[in-house]
């Protein structure tokens, strides 16, 4: 049986059947990231003051990566518009490129940044003893600007090994990160572009003292809770792309190429739009988690 | 791999013609985007006085990217009335969303 309309466009609507099947597909997926992204502004904005972080995640790490699929979404395009213009060999090029530019953002998603996260440590202090770290904390300076307080402590563990330990009555430091290491220098007080360096400072934070302490995993707090599935789910939605990419790449594209080729331009179209409203999202959840 | 000219499903010389004008306009686009990106990463780290500037233009300027964006990658500026209809009642349910995020949180606080 044919498929009607997967080439020319239904009189009703002036469109193929696949393009308005991927225009409501996208409107479900517009409400599902609108729904997650008013979570996260209801999250933010509730958050106790001092318990919302700023400038923990790699900045330049994910300007690349921003620069990656802006990158790809030109190159889809141009692949589409190759096989408009019937140049085969220039779409594959294009739809490589693509690949790669999406493979090349989630390597480094997967391989970089998040594993980065999971050997960074970070201790709440309980509110009564947040005086005793004050010399890592400085929140009787912050105090005095008129600035949220700092209750987290961050930095290398010396053993993430002893995390296990139910027996050890402390968390030991190797290195703070810079925020908790000179936290009285007004640079702090903002984030920088490139990342501070931690500095080597051995700091032993006792257990009774802390509230809440883990490695940078989702369940370390809220921000971190929001990050990883936002993102993750992103990358989900990258991985997706990519495999649909390949499939048209692959010589299933070019035997529907030489079948007719305005079929193939027209998947190649439909899968572009699903790629730049992944891109779309991107700029929201790196400006969001990254720049704010 | 090129179809041969008179082929039945070559383009016809005017749609080719067509696409092959808007190329260079995605390429310019793309360059736009990156620096567009390049402004909002630096005005990020500008310090405005209020962080609530600072969330307003990174905002404003993330905002004019997607819509760049969507309305020349994704050809919402010339598309059929059938998506736009699609794409304004989703936009109304967004609305509702974050509406119901911001009633929410001002019960949260008149309880408090």
């Amino acid at each position: 049986m044919e498929i009607p309309y997967t080439v020319t466009a239904r009189p009703d609507t002036g469109l193929y059947s696949a393009k308005i099947g991927i225009w409501l597909f996208l409107a479900s997926e517009f409400m599902l990231f609108g729904g997650l992204f008013s979570a996260y502004v209801f999250l933010r904005v509730g958050a106790l003051p001092g318990y919302w972080p700023h400038g923990l995640l790699n900045v330049p790490v994910g300007t690349m990566n921003t620069a990656l699929l802006i990158s790809s979404s030109v190159t889809v395009v141009l692949a589409w518009a190759a096989l408009k213009m019937r140049q085969f060999t220039q779409y594959k090029v294009w739809m490589g490129l693509t690949i790669l530019l999406g493979a090349a953002f989630l390597t480094v998603k997967l391989s970089y940044e998040w594993p980065a996260k999971f050997h960074h440590f970070g201790a709440f202090i309980k509110p009564e003893s947040l005086a005793k770290y004050e010399p890592y904390l400085g929140n009787n300076f912050l105090l005095a600007r008129g600035l949220p307080p700092r209750v987290e402590i961050t930095g290398d563990l010396e053993d993430e090994a002893s995390l296990k330990d139910t027996a050890a009555k402390s968390y030991v430091f190797k290195a703070l990160d810079a925020v908790n290491a000179d936290p009285a220098n007004p640079e702090m007080e903002r984030p920088a572009f490139w990342p501070r360096p931690v500095v080597e400072k051995r700091v032993v934070v006792d257990k009774a003292d802390v509230e809440y302490a883990s490695m940078f995993y989702p369940r370390h707090s809220t921000f971190f809770s929001t990050y990883f599935l936002i993102t993750g789910l992103h990358a989900l939605h990258i991985l997706g792309g990519l495999v649909v990419f390949t499939y048209f790449w692959l010589p299933v594209g070019a035997n529907l190429y030489k079948r007719n080729p305005e079929h193939l331009a027209n998947r190649v179209e439909v899968v572009g739009l699903y790629w730049h409203f992944v891109d779309l999202v991107w700029i929201f959840v790196f400006s969001a988690f990254y720049l704010l | 791999m090129e179809p041969a000219p008179g082929q039945t499903h070559a383009p016809s010389p005017d749609a080719a013609h067509q696409v092959g004008r808007h190329v260079k306009g995605y390429l310019l686009v793309g360059l736009g985007l990156l620096g567009c990106m390049g402004l909002t990463v630096w005005l990020s780290f500008v310090n405005f006085g209020p962080p609530s500037i600072n969330i307003a233009v990174v905002l404003v300027l993330a905002a004019f990217q997607a819509g760049c964006a969507a309305a020349i990658f994704m050809h919402l500026k010339s598309e059929q009335w059938t998506i736009y209809r699609v794409l304004l009642v989703t936009l109304l349910f967004v609305i509702c969303m974050f509406g119901l995020t911001a009633l929410a949180f001002n019960d949260r606080l008149h309880l408090n």
